[in-house]
Parts: structure tokens; C-alpha cells; sequence
């Protein structure tokens, strides 16, 4: 057991108690802090579904040792925070425009082109192809999730 | 069991007395061994929070010729940023063909050296630029040649107790490239790769190979027979097509390819003179701009 | 697009593009998925699985697991209290080995523990003691080897013959086929939660495609009556045609019922590899022969399937392959031989496209070979051939229903091209990120595919779906056991209860085993029989509620129809108008139905009978940029055509298109699980690759509506299509641009840079 840590969480210190040291981050956020949404596809950081922004990057969960993540800024799709209404604009693209069939890719898509566009606010369509490549998906053949990010895209911009 | 994470490298160093503490960088290597079951860490030292292993600088020709020195934790993503590239734009290539954004936002060069994978996709581009690794201790630092700190298929130099802290690469004059192939157009482990560089100022060209081998290759032969083949003073457009081939066969030749899952030893022997003939194409042949 | 119009007032009716009621959860990352699941007191469940693909069992020794600090329990074969045997279809496969082990990955033992980490320790100190023995690895052999099963080698042999095999044209094409061991690698690994209940029952929350199937296996092997095993469904990560099989299902329950306590088992990547089933790898032999103009005269074809260690759904994939062998083209004369055996290998099973995916990737070869050799045009030749309404299959049944090959082909054929050759951007050439080619190294290729197959269960299987509809003051709740596994059954269920009823709020309860069965969510059949059940229980709601007002009214129900959401009189003089929300207040009306499809019938010996309920097609052409020197692949534009009967949600209809096109462009380019001595060599997501973005290319499609007869609303299910045509479209592209044969799928690097496996 490693001794208690703390994690910051969507702007919220947790505190970790009895955890084993090899704990990943992705472990502890879905099975000790509640916050399933990032999910568990590979553990080798090769399906993306775990994506999460650390200190402002995309990372995956599962490849970062949760006891080496404190004092770090730790934002999960939970904490992904509307601007107004019940979504983010690429949580309400990916709706609009069918991206999502069986949504266990969703979560760390939407946090990878969340990711994007805050960096890239008009990207091209080979630039968001590039940003998700690290995202696999099974069911769509991502053509509902590329037009999302461009309709995400424009409605940021209309706003 | 117990997670160090030092802010400072003398405080990593002095950590490093306790022969069971295993280091972790970027995590994209070490953590995919931890979920499978396959490392069991008792101590652990992280190295993401010491901010001076995560600086780059370029440093001027004194004693040596000009350079940069990149910190251990550098990510690739870092490696992408238009300055650093500039200066390295090899470096760039391979750093952008590794794994996923994600992944080139946590891995870092430090840990590229440590895993010492042969397919490690920057390692054919350090192998060519003679990169120097800095090794720390708590009997101080050496320097290692990347040609000798890789010593065999996830083999390194690195003595217990050791911690890379930076690699330093020289700024050549001339064409640099990677190339990396792979199954998959994006996201894939290299079937085999190729790092080229010229350095016009001494008139030599630099060719290394990834996945061929238990480690980086450098195809001496061929860069030499290249380099002896090149008029020096208009380098540019003037190596025939017949040339490039014959350079492509003997890098072919450097080759030390085995059969695996990925591919077969005589296709990356193939591959890598293809690829070898198209990266000496652009830098000596017709259309170049060397 | 084919956007239907609606003249319904009420909003998300069948034709519109309807969103998701599970897209808000999934998007915020609310959705649980099986996985997510947890309980007070809960451990962690995990399998141990054979390193052997052929061995004795000697010995198990589980005294050192169980003495691991957090181990709770450590089951085997000995601790099942009735059935040691399960299987889809047939029980053939073990829970836990017994005497043998049959393939590298089957479940000796399973533990349960209260961290995941004590859960792995435990599994690596229980010890086994194994006699390895010879594997049977090649299905060439397996029919005529020593059996390695007591049920034999052989699954099925099935033999199609019709007119005069001997019959020949002029022209005569024939060659060898081979496909890989694909997977259908869904994101969401297997995972479920099972829960001792007090009764002495066990409640499982799983991913799964079909409750009442696993039910009635975890049943069985546990000695519990049906009904004391409640299912219900799990958030689905994907399936495609891998989660029929039961998995962890029966594990869990033995532990939750050994341990009292809940029970989580959530596999890794590569133990998902190993637990479930694969496509079956295939070796296809054909011969067509033909008139001088291309038209069929005979066909010929031979196909092994390798269905691994235990049958699944093997005996009716190799009924699929052999009946669909010949692809959409009229034949009179064919002798068509499929067989499926038993091997050391991992078993295969049911994927999307089910058998048909493998022949057309053979005949479809066979068409261009025919269209060479007779010097007409791909697509030409295909239209000459075209099979239609009122033609025999080789089975000699009648097509009875629309099957529009010619119009798909034509309509495939004259989507827009893509623009030449980008030059742009490095990235978007063969090699893509890796930056092999430069401009000059890359030469493009167009092909061309058609494919079709059936739609649900055949051979006389008596398919069937329930469905529950209950309307109280404008709300309706459908009840139904149909799997959601992604494909967005759960938005078709809510847009069919909106349509018959004219109401727009429509909750869907949960899946499970409170109702009856709905069948598999497989074989493209969800949408025609938990649809139609739907439509049926919502029909019923809808005419007790006409009775309800005609009573009250003193009228006859009818003159009574719902139209735009009210409730209104053919005949003026009633006056009557009502919201459907206000036209019983307080009145419950609930339904409950089981829907049919029409009666199939099995094959005779020569393979003839009116075995299949309806079929479907798809055209598809893909353009393909190459580098020939090294043998790398990016396909620029994938057009296709599909007979979809009617759109019922055209975006979700474009998804489905989309990803199916997907998983054919990963089967032609880099999708294989390798084996070696039967161990899959690749049991992950870095080197069994899955197409990602920047494999993707542009893909156009159009919609064909014709509907079909007998299906509710005409519409079509439309998983399938996508997958079974795109492959052979994309390989011959590749011909087309490198002149390689490519007789095999996926088509590695070094098949076309030097010339492997030709």
C-alpha cells in the first residue's frame, strides 16, 4: 500500500487511501474517486478512450502512475463544463451529428477534440484526423466524428 | 512501497542510492508493463515534476562544434515545436510518427534511450547525429555515445544507480530526414525507419536504421561509398538514379532483420534500401535541394 | 441521403434522423457501461487460461493461490454444481477444462479477489501440471485426423448442387482465396457484475448480444431454474457479432454464488483476444465458367473454414459461405461444397457479414478475373449477372423480396471520383504518417465489389421478439430484451412507438429477462423483428385506445385514427379531436407481443429448401493510392450503394455504412490475428491494428429504398452490407494499381513489394 495521496480532480482535491503503488490513474479515477466516464480500452495507451488533459495535455490515464500524478491538474470528461445548456459545443456536435454508436470511444474523444480546438479553433480536416489518430474507434469509421468536429468548430466560432 | 518525486536532479540522483527504485518518465513504456503485470514497482521515482530535465538549449560552437541539449523529460511534442525543430528537423520527423498525440505529449526522449526498443523511433535519428547522452550519478556525470549506450535489444549502458539527464545532438548544415514504415498510416511500430544526415561541413553523410536490427544500425559502408560519390561543392541534383540504387543496396546490406509479427526480415531488408535509395533521392538527387 | 418526408406532426418519427436517447450520457461520459458497474462488498473476478493449445491435464494444485492475502475463492471444472458444458448452439465447450485443453486461451480456472492485483497473483500461483500434446493446427487435416473432441473434427459439410455442375462455357476463370483470422476487436472489453440474490439466484449485469441465450447457459451450468438467473444489460462497448458466446457470464455467477458476495470480471485487451470468438480464417477454391458476353454459365467452389477448438455458431457460417458463395449473380449450374472443422486453433464464430464476408472476397476476385478474360468492363459484367426479384439462389429458393443488384451497382458506379492525386501533404499518402512516399512513389487503382446475404436466422429456425408497449396520458414506455450494442436499436424503438402512436415521449425500459426474448442483436435482424415487435405492441396500445374513445363516444372504433398526435374521426359528423396525451386520462393501457417472421426451411441434401427470410446487397468502389515499392496502402474515397429497404433513421443508416466500410477496409489492409502453434501472437492494440482516423478515406453512399415485403415499415437491416462488399472493392484496387494477383486478405506489405503469397 502506498501512503494517502492527494489528486486534483475537475478542480477538486481527492484523497487516495490504501491504494497499491502500480495503481493507474485511469484505476483510480473510475474504481476509488467515482469518475468512470474515462474508460479502460487497452491499458497501453494505443485506443485513446482514457484521454485526459493533465497541466493543459492530452494524456492517457491509463499510462500515468496515479501516486506520480499529484499536484498535477487533472481534467476528466466529467469536468468538461458547458458554457451554457447541458453540454459542451462537442458534446453537442457529437449528438447532432451521430458521432456516437456504442459511446465507449466518446468520452476520450470528446476530451481529445475539446483538446484540439481550444489549440486549434479552425482546423482543417487532416489536422483533426492527425489529433484523433491516438483515438480508435470501432463502430463509426469516423466520419460522424470528423464532421462533429467541424460543426463543433463552427458553432465555437458563431458564438 | 513508496513514490519519490523529486524537484530537483541532485535530489533524483541521491535517490537513486537505493538500488530498488525504478524511474519513470513519461510512463508510456514503464506503465504499459504495470497494467499487464509485468513490472511490479516497489519504490518508484518520477521525474515529471523536476523542471530542468523538461528545458532544451542550443548551445553555441566553442570547444565543440554548436548544438543542442535536450533534458531527459523533452516529450516529443515538445520535439514538434517549430523552434526546436528547426534546428532538428530529423528529430521532428520521428518524433511525430511516435505513437499517438497523446503518447507525444508524455513520452520523452530519456525514456526512448532507457526502453532502448529496437523500434524506438527516435533512436535511428540520435544514431545518426552521434547524439551524446549525459548520464548522471552520485559519483557525477559521463558521457555516453549513443552508439555505445544502447548495447542490445531494451539493453543500455546505464550502470544502477544512473539517471539519464540529457542528450546533447550537434547542428549539422545539410539535408536531414526520417522515415518510418509501418502497417498503419498513423499510430504504428515501425517496421523499419530510416534517419539520414548530411553534414556538409565535414562532408559526411549519416545514415541509421530502426528496426532492422537488436538496435540502431549505422550503415558505415554505404555512407561512406555516398559520401565519397558526392560533388561536395554543389551537392544538390547531381547523384544519378543508378547511384541512389547502388546506395540503397549496400544500406540494404547494413540491415540485420528478423521475422516477427510486424513484418518479414527479407521485406524490412527491401523496405529499408527503398527507403535508404528515397532519402538520398532527396537530398543529392534530381529536384533535391541539399 | 434520402431524407423521408414525414407528414407526421410529432417529432422523431421513422424516416427523420432521430438522436440517440443514450447520446447525452455517453457524450458526458454518464453512460454506464458494463464495465463502470459496482457493488458494496464487491471482488474482482479473473480467469486463468491454458498456455497450451493441445494438452493433458495432469494435475491442478490452487492451495497457494488461495493463500494469497485477498484471494476469496478459486474455482475449476470440479466446482460446477450441474452442466460442465455451454456453447451458443451447441454444448461443446467446457466452462474449465477438465482432462484437456484445446486451444491457448481456454479457461482452466477462475478466482475472485478483493483488488484486481491479488486477483492476477492468485491466477499465477495456481499451478497446473499439462501434458502438452500435438496440436492440430491445420484444417486441411482436421477432417481426416485422429477427432480431438468427442463430437469430431467436422462441424458441418454442406453441399449446394443445382442443374449440370459438369455444364461449361467458353470461358473459364478459377483460382485460390485465402482470408486471415479477423477480429472484431469493440472498444468495450467484456465486463459484467454479478450479484448473489437472496432467493438463491444470481442477478447479471452484462455486455452482451442476446440475455436470453446466456441466461438459459448460466442456468444450466449453475443447477438454478431459469427465472432464478435475471439478466440484464450492461452498457455494450460493441460486439459485431462477438458477444453471442458467453464469456466471463457463467464464471462470475459461479463465483458470486461460491463467494457470496458480488462479482466484477472485466477483461484486459488481450484476455478479450482470448475470450472470445474470431472470424473464421477461410480457404476458398472457385471456378466460374461463362459465355463468350461474360454471362454465367457454371460455378464451382470449395471452402474450408477453421473453426477452432469448439463449434459456436460454425455449423450456420458455413451454411452463410456455401449459400452465398456465388455472390449476387445468376447461375443455373453449381456444385458448391463448404465445410467446417474442429481444430487447436481459437474458435471462430459469428462477425458481421457471417461467412458471407469470405466468399465474396473470392468471387468478387472471380468477377474481375471473368471480366479480364471475357474483355468486359468490372461493372458491366456484374450488371449481366445481376441476380433480381423473381431469380433462384443456388439454394433454388425464389427471391420473393427486392434485391436491387443492378440498381446498387449502377448507383455505386456513378458516385463522383475523387479528385487526382493529392500532392499536398505528405501525410496523406501511402505510409501516411511515416512519410514513406514521395509524390512520384504512389500510383492509384480503382475497384469494384458486390456482395449481398441474408437478413436473420435461417434454415427454419423459429425466430421470434417480444416487446411491451404501455401508454398512460401520453407517455409511452416500450419494454423489449433487444441488445443496444451501439447499433442504435434504442433510437428505431422510440421513433416506431412515436410513429403508431403519435406521441413524442417514449421512454425505453431496460433490457432484460423480465420479458421474453428478443432474440440476438446479430444478423442484421433487430430492426425487422424487435422493430416489428415494437411496431405490434405499439399497434395493440394504439387500437385500445381507439376502443377506449370509440366507447366512450358511443362510436366505432374504425372511424378513429391517430394523425399529426390527436386522435380524430374519418367521419366529420363526430367531431372528435383529441391529443393523444388528453384521450384517456388516468387509463393505463399496457400490450405485450411476440413477433414472427415468415417460416423458413432447412436445406435438403443437395443444399436446396427455402431456407432465408429476405436478403440484402451493397455496391461498393473503392479508389486506392499505393506505393508499389513498398507495399503501402491509403485508400482515398470508398463509394458505395446499399439496399436498405427504407431508411428508418438515414444518419444512423450513414453510421452504420461508415463503420462497416471500416472493418472491410481494415480486413483488406491490416486486420489478422497471427498465430504460431495456435497462441495469437498479436493480442493487442499495438499490433492487432483497427484502421484510425487517418486510415479512413472520404466514403459517399446512396441509399436505396425499395422496401421490402413483410418487413415492418420496408426497411432493411443494414449492419452487414457495408462490411462484406468493401474489402474485395479495395483489393482490387490494389490489383488494378500493382498488377499483383492478392489472393489474400489482408494484403501485407510484402505481398505486394515482393510478390509473398502469390
Amino acid at each position: 500500500m502506498t501512503d494517502p495521496y492527494s489528486l486534483t480532480v475537475n478542480g477538486t482535491d481527492h484523497q487516495v487511501v490504501d491504494a497499491w503503488l502500480g495503481e493507474s490513474l485511469l484505476y483510480v479515477l473510475r474504481e476509488r474517486l467515482g469518475l468512470p466516464g474515462s474508460k479502460a480500452g487497452c491499458e497501453q495507451g494505443e485506443c485513446g478512450s482514457c484521454s485526459v488533459i493533465v497541466d493543459g495535455s492530452l494524456e492517457c490515464a491509463c499510462l500515468i502512475l496515479a501516486a506520480a500524478a499529484v499536484g498535477c491538474d487533472i481534467t476528466t470528461v466529467e469536468g468538461l463544463q458547458p458554457g451554457r445548456g447541458d453540454f459542451t459545443t462537442v458534446q453537442e456536435a457529437f449528438i447532432a451529428e451521430g458521432a456516437v454508436q456504442c459511446g465507449f470511444c466518446t468520452p476520450g474523444l470528446v476530451v481529445a477534440l475539446t483538446d484540439l480546438l481550444a489549440r486549434v479553433p479552425h482546423p482543417s480536416d487532416l489536422e483533426v484526423r492527425e489529433a484523433i489518430s491516438g483515438n480508435l474507434c470501432r463502430c463509426t469509421g469516423y466520419g460522424r466524428i470528423l464532421a462533429a468536429a467541424q460543426a463543433a468548430a463552427k458553432a465555437a466560432s458563431d458564438e | 512501497m513508496t513514490i519519490l518525486s523529486p524537484t530537483s536532479i541532485d535530489e533524483a540522483v541521491a535517490a537513486l542510492a537505493d538500488p530498488a527504485i525504478q524511474v519513470l518518465a513519461g510512463g508510456t513504456d514503464f506503465m504499459v508493463e504495470v497494467n499487464a503485470g509485468h513490472r511490479r514497482p516497489d519504490k518508484v521515482l518520477s521525474l515529471r515534476h523536476i523542471p530542468e530535465l523538461r528545458t532544451w538549449e542550443q548551445l553555441p560552437a566553442r570547444d565543440d562544434p554548436a548544438h543542442v541539449r535536450l533534458g531527459a523529460t523533452v516529450t516529443y511534442t515538445d520535439m514538434l515545436q517549430p523552434d526546436l525543430a528547426q534546428l532538428l528537423p530529423a528529430l521532428a520527423h520521428a518524433a511525430r510518427t511516435v505513437g499517438s498525440p497523446q503518447i507525444r505529449n508524455a513520452g520523452t526522449i530519456g525514456g526512448n534511450l532507457a526502453t532502448a526498443s529496437p523500434a524506438g523511433d527516435t533512436l535511428p535519428v540520435l544514431a545518426a547525429l552521434e547524439a551524446v547522452v549525459e548520464v548522471a550519478s552520485p559519483l557525477g556525470v559521463r558521457d555516453i555515445p549513443v552508439a555505445t549506450f544502447i548495447t542490445g535489444p531494451k539493453r543500455t549502458a546505464l550502470s544502477p544507480g544512473e539517471l539519464i539527464v540529457a542528450v546533447r545532438l550537434p547542428l549539422l548544415d545539410g539535408h536531414q530526414e526520417f522515415r518510418k514504415i509501418g502497417v498503419r498510416n498513423a499510430m504504428v511500430i515501425a517496421v523499419a525507419s530510416l534517419a539520414l544526415a548530411v553534414d556538409t561541413r565535414t562532408r559526411t553523410v549519416r545514415c541509421a536504421l530502426g528496426s532492422v536490427g537488436p538496435g540502431p544500425i549505422r550503415a558505415t559502408e554505404a555512407e561512406e561509398w555516398l559520401a565519397g560519390t558526392i560533388d561536395w561543392d554543389r551537392p544538390a541534383a547531381t547523384t544519378e538514379a543508378p547511384d541512389l540504387a547502388y546506395f540503397g543496396r549496400l544500406v540494404a546490406g547494413a540491415a540485420q532483420p528478423i521475422d516477427d509479427h510486424r513484418g518479414t526480415a527479407a521485406y524490412r531488408r527491401h523496405a529499408i534500401g527503398v527507403l535508404a535509395e528515397r532519402a538520398a533521392a532527396q537530398a543529392f538527387g534530381a529536384g533535391s535541394a541539399a | 441521403m434520402s431524407d423521408i418526408a414525414t407528414t407526421h406532426a410529432t417529432k422523431g418519427t421513422i424516416g427523420e434522423n432521430a438522436s440517440r436517447p443514450d447520446g447525452g450520457p455517453k457524450v458526458r461520459g454518464e453512460f454506464a457501461f458494463s464495465g463502470d458497474l459496482w457493488a458494496d462488498g464487491m471482488l474482482w473476478g479473473r480467469t486463468l487460461r491454458s498456455p497450451h493449445p493441445a494438452a493433458r491435464i495432469i494435475a491442478i494444485d490452487i492451495a497457494a493461490a488461495l493463500r494469497i492475502p485477498g484471494v476469496h475463492a478459486v474455482v475449476t471444472a470440479a466446482d460446477l454444481p450441474a452442466s460442465v458444458n455451454y456453447g451458443l448452439e451447441w454444448r461443446d465447450q467446457p466452462v474449465f477444462a477438465t482432462d484437456v485443453v484445446r486451444y491457448v486461451g481456454e479457461p482452466v480456472a477462475a478466482v475472485a479477489a478483493d483488488h484486481p492485483e491479488a486477483a492476477r497473483q492468485a491466477c499465477e500461483a495456481i499451478d497446473v501440471q499439462y501434458e502438452p500434446q500435438v496440436p492440430l493446427l491445420d484444417p486441411a487435416e482436421a477432417a481426416a485426423a485422429p477427432p480431438i473432441h468427442p463430437d469430431g473434427n467436422v462441424f458441418r459439410q454442406l453441399t449446394i448442387r443445382t442443374g449440370d455442375p459438369s455444364a461449361r462455357g467458353p470461358i473459364v476463370v478459377e483460382g485460390a482465396y485465402e482470408v486471415g483470422m479477423q477480429d472484431q476487436a469493440f472498444m468495450g472489453p467484456e465486463a459484467g457484475l454479478a450479484i448473489p440474490a437472496d432467493d438463491g439466484g444470481i442477478d447479471l449485469i452484462v455486455s452482451t448480444q442476446w440475455l436470453h441465450n446466456d441466461r438459459l447457459q448460466v442456468a444450466e451450468c449453475l443447477g438454478l431454474a431459469p427465472e432464478k438467473v435475471r439478466l440484464s444489460l450492461g452498457g455494450v462497448g460493441g460486439a459485431f457479432g462477438a458477444r453471442e458466446d458467453v464469456s466471463l457470464q457463467i464464471h462470475a455467477c459461479l463465483l458470486a454464488q461460491r463467494t457470496a458476495r458480488p462479482i466484477k470480471i472485466v477483461y484486459s485487451r488481450e484476455e478479450s483476444f482470448l475470450g472470445h470468438v474470431h472470424r473464421h480464417p477461410a480457404r476458398i477454391w472457385m471456378r466460374h465458367s461463362a459465355e463468350a458476353d461474360g454471362r454465367l454459365v457454371s460455378f464451382e467452389a470449395r471452402i474450408l473454414l477453421d473453426g477452432g477448438a469448439y463449434r459456436s455458431s460454425s455449423y450456420h457460417v458455413v451454411a452463410n459461405a456455401t449459400c452465398f458463395s456465388a455472390g449476387p449473380y445468376k447461375v443455373e449450374n453449381a456444385l458448391a461444397e463448404g465445410i467446417g472443422v474442429r481444430t487447436n486453433n481459437p474458435p471462430c464464430g459469428a462477425m458481421r457479414g457471417f461467412g458471407a464476408v469470405q466468399v465474396c472476397f473470392a468471387h468478387e476476385a472471380q468477377m474481375d478475373k471473368l471480366a479480364e478474360a471475357c474483355g468486359v468492363d468490372p461493372v458491366e459484367i456484374r450488371l449481366r449477372n445481376a441476380l433480381a426479384t423473381g431469380d433462384r439462389l443456388l439454394t433454388g429458393q425464389v427471391i420473393e423480396g427486392t434485391l436491387p443488384v443492378a440498381r446498387v451497382i449502377r448507383e455505386a458506379a456513378a458516385l463522383p471520383l475523387p479528385p487526382s492525386p493529392e500532392i499536398a501533404d505528405p501525410m496523406t499518402r501511402p505510409g501516411g504518417a511515416g512519410r514513406t512516399a514521395d509524390a512520384a512513389h504512389v500510383r492509384r487503382g480503382i475497384g469494384f465489389a458486390v456482395g449481398f446475404k441474408n437478413l436473420m436466422y435461417a434454415e427454419g429456425y423459429m425466430d421470434g421478439s417480444a416487446a411491451r408497449c404501455r401508454l398512460s396520458d401520453g407517455l409511452a414506455t416500450v419494454t423489449c430484451a433487444a441488445a443496444e450494442v451501439g447499433q442504435g436499436f434504442v433510437t428505431l424503438a422510440q421513433q416506431i412507438a412515436r410513429t403508431v402512436l403519435g406521441v413524442e415521449d417514449v421512454l425505453l425500459a431496460p433490457a432484460d429477462t423480465s420479458i421474453g426474448s428478443a432474440g440476438s442483436s446479430s444478423a442484421s435482424r433487430q430492426t425487422w423483428m424487435s422493430g416489428g415487435a415494437v411496431e405490434k405492441a405499439c399497434q395493440a396500445v394504439r387500437a385500445a385506445l381507439l376502443q377506449h374513445v370509440a366507447d366512450r363516444h358511443g362510436i366505432d372504433p374504425a372511424q378513429l385514427t391517430i394523425t399529426d398526435g390527436r386522435v380524430t374521426s374519418t367521419d366529420a359528423r363526430d367531431s372528435i379531436d383529441l391529443a393523444v396525451a388528453d384521450a384517456a386520462p388516468g387509463v393505463v393501457f399496457e400490450e405485450e407481443v411476440e413477433y414472427h417472421h415468415r417460416i423458413t426451411h432447412p436445406l435438403d441434401d443437395d443444399g436446396q429448401g427455402d431456407a432465408h427470410v429476405s436478403l440484402v446487397c451493397a455496391a461498393h468502389r473503392a479508389v486506392v493510392d499505393v506505393d508499389p515499392d513498398l507495399g503501402l496502402i491509403r485508400v482515398v474515397q470508398v463509394a458505395t450503394a446499399q439496399d436498405v429497404g427504407r431508411a428508418l433513421n438515414p444518419l444512423q443508416v450513414l453510421g452504420q455504412i461508415e463503420g462497416g466500410i471500416a472493418q472491410g477496409l481494415g480486413l483488406a489492409t491490416m486486420e489478422e490475428l497471427t498465430l504460431r502453434n495456435g497462441r495469437i501472437l498479436n493480442p493487442s492494440f499495438t499490433d492487432y491494428l483497427i484502421p484510425t482516423a487517418l486510415d479512413m478515406p472520404e466514403v459517399l453512399a446512396t441509399l436505396v429504398e425499395e422496401p421490402e415485403p413483410g418487413a415492418p415499415f420496408g426497411a432493411k437491416g443494414v449492419g452487414e452490407p457495408p462490411t462484406i462488399s468493401s474489402t474485395p472493392a479495395i483489393v482490387a484496387a490494389l490489383r488494378a494499381a500493382t498488377g499483383k494477383a492478392l489472393n489474400r486478405v489482408p494484403v501485407r506489405p510484402q505481398d505486394i513489394a515482393l510478390g509473398d503469397g502469390e
